[in-house]
């Protein structure tokens, strides 16, 4: 078991450090084809005009553009975490000051030393709604926050679960992804909103004097599109890049804990709990261990499932886990 | 055609001696790692057991003899001073010993109610589970390395490679599970033993 689980660790470490360099360079590539798009059809509308006109020749807008996209990825690397744990309002807990946040505190510690991984930093969101989500750049910088629902609803083993849950997707570096992915659908729909306000007026100018060509038209169009599609590409990238992970961490918890049973139960008490999560925001729901915006939809799988939710149905990890559970304890003979 | 097909195959064999060398490398210092986070977490557990004792002994005058075994066996565990994976069978012997008997003291602990009814005993208990676990976890994170590290080196073809990495299999830490399966004579009259 470890030998395969390790390799598929390793796989998963590889591909997610390729993917985040892909998301990085995808999102800088669009900015900069809205930049250049937008150099270029200007370039063609002012190119017919008088010699003594302006015309358009140095991309100024790509540049700008794509300087304005690395900065952001860059930003948003950087302070990503903060801004989802600020997103959720939780606090964090540095000295445990009741029985429950010390045992919170003592399970990470044991799920961090069964993962090899150092201990993250702890938080706790004051919801009564049970979800937990981790979110860092590396295993050296991770934070791991859970919600006060979960804390009253599960037992020690099953928090155990949902600890190592966590700890399974940083270790594997799907938080460093997937944090990075919640920060840039952040910026882009920021962007796109300010954008938006700012080109409306403007947008018509002086074009009564001369008719712009069919090609410019097209390329207008097409560029327009984009904006507007941006937002839900990004949408559409973070609720597609967060299903398969669910599996794998659930594997790697009962991997760090050797009792998926545990984990299994936890999911059905979470599952039970119907409540959304209301302090955690959609922008941060592919983080969390459990859909935070109600968990209908993640009850089918199919097509219209894998585009619409960020997790996948809730039965099918249960079975899953169960069947391990079984296995280990037809193996030990019980 | 000819030399250069042979250059190809060099390098790659180059390649593939130099990745092969440097996984078993990094394996052999994961396994000393795991190690030692062991020896951090058996030390947690020894300076811990003097303050648990303390903190019980007033309220369990009647289980005497539980608490001795656990002084005992920690101090045992204590004197162990192997060092590294050599040792390993020394310290788990000892560590062992030390594990059953903290398990023969809470399942006492268990037992009484109103021992667990007052809000130290509680605490204490959280603290010797926690200790209990970070024990078995890094021993648990220990023998799955040292077994990814112990296949590796004897999987074709790598273990071409371990002698030249000096690659040795290491020793997993055995749970004697003697202690650990006796079921602890509990005494549920609540007389006070003499």
């Amino acid at each position: 078991m470890s030998d395969a689980a390790s390799l598929n660790l390793f796989q998963q470490q590889e591909a997610n450090r390729r993917r985040t360099v892909v998301l990085v360079v995808c999102f800088v590539a669009f900015f900069a084809w809205l930049g250049f798009g937008g150099d270029y059809i200007y370039y063609l509308y002012t190119r017919p005009a008088p010699h003594y006109a302006y015309h358009h020749v140095f991309p100024w807008f790509g540049i700008g553009l794509s300087l304005a996209a690395a900065a952001i990825a860059w930003y948003a690397y950087r302070t990503g975490p903060e801004k989802v744990l600020w997103s959720t309002g939780a606090r964090e807990v540095v000295e445990p000051s009741s029985d429950q946040e010390r045992q919170l505190v003592n399970v990470v510690e044991e799920m961090a030393i069964a993962a090899g991984v150092p201990r993250p930093r702890i938080w706790i969101v004051d919801d009564p709604d049970p979800n937990a989500f981790a979110t860092g750049t590396d295993p050296l910088h991770s934070h791991l926050a859970v919600t006060q629902g979960l804390l009253d609803l599960c037992t020690r083993d099953e928090l155990q679960g949902v600890v190592a849950h966590e700890l399974g997707h940083v270790k594997n570096l799907d938080v460093r992804l997937m944090t990075l992915l919640a920060a840039l659908v952040g910026a882009v729909a920021l962007m796109h909103d300010g954008t938006a306000r700012v080109l409306r007026p403007g947008g018509g100018g002086s074009s009564e004097e001369r008719k712009p060509s069919p090609l410019v038209l097209i390329l207008l169009a097409v560029w327009i599109v984009s904006w507007i599609l941006a937002p839900i590409i990004a949408q559409l990238l973070a609720l597609g890049v967060s299903r398969k992970r669910e599996y794998l961490a659930d594997a790697m918890s009962a991997q760090f804990t050797r009792n998926p049973l545990a984990l299994a139960s936890a999911l059905q008490k979470i599952e039970g709990a119907d409540a959304p999560t209301t302090h955690i925001k959609r922008g941060a729901a592919h983080l969390c261990i459990a859909d935070p915006l109600g968990r209908r939809l993640t009850s089918h799988d199919g097509l219209f499932a894998d585009a619409l939710t960020t997790h996948p149905p809730m039965a099918k990890r249960i079975a899953i886990l169960r069947g391990m559970g079984y296995a280990q304890l037809k193996q030990q003979g019980r | 055609m000819g030399p250069l097909v042979f250059l190809i195959v060099l390098v790659v064999v180059a390649a593939w001696l130099v990745a092969a060398y440097n996984g078993l490398i990094a394996l052999k210092n994961q396994t000393l790692n795991a190690f030692k986070q062991i020896d951090v977490q058996l030390k947690r557990r020894h300076d811990l057991i003097p303050n648990l004792v303390n903190a019980v002994r007033g309220a369990m005058d009647f289980e005497k003899s539980t608490l001795e075994a656990v002084i005992q066996a920690r101090n045992q565990a204590v004197k162990v001073n192997a060092t590294g994976p050599e040792g390993i069978k020394q310290i788990s012997q000892a560590e062992n010993a030390l594990s059953s008997a903290l398990g023969r003291l809470m399942v006492v602990v268990e037992q009484y109610p109103q021992l667990k009814a007052t809000g130290n005993i509680g605490q204490l208990q959280e603290e010797l589970t926690s200790t209990e676990n970070k024990v078995a976890f890094a021993r648990q994170l220990y023998n799955d390395t040292a077994t990814l590290y112990n296949t590796k080196q004897q999987q074709f073809p790598t273990s071409f490679v371990a002698g030249l990495a000096k690659a040795q299999p290491a020793d997993l830490w055995e749970i004697e599970d003697q202690g650990e399966k006796a079921v602890p004579q509990v005494d549920l009259s609540l007389k006070p033993k003499t």
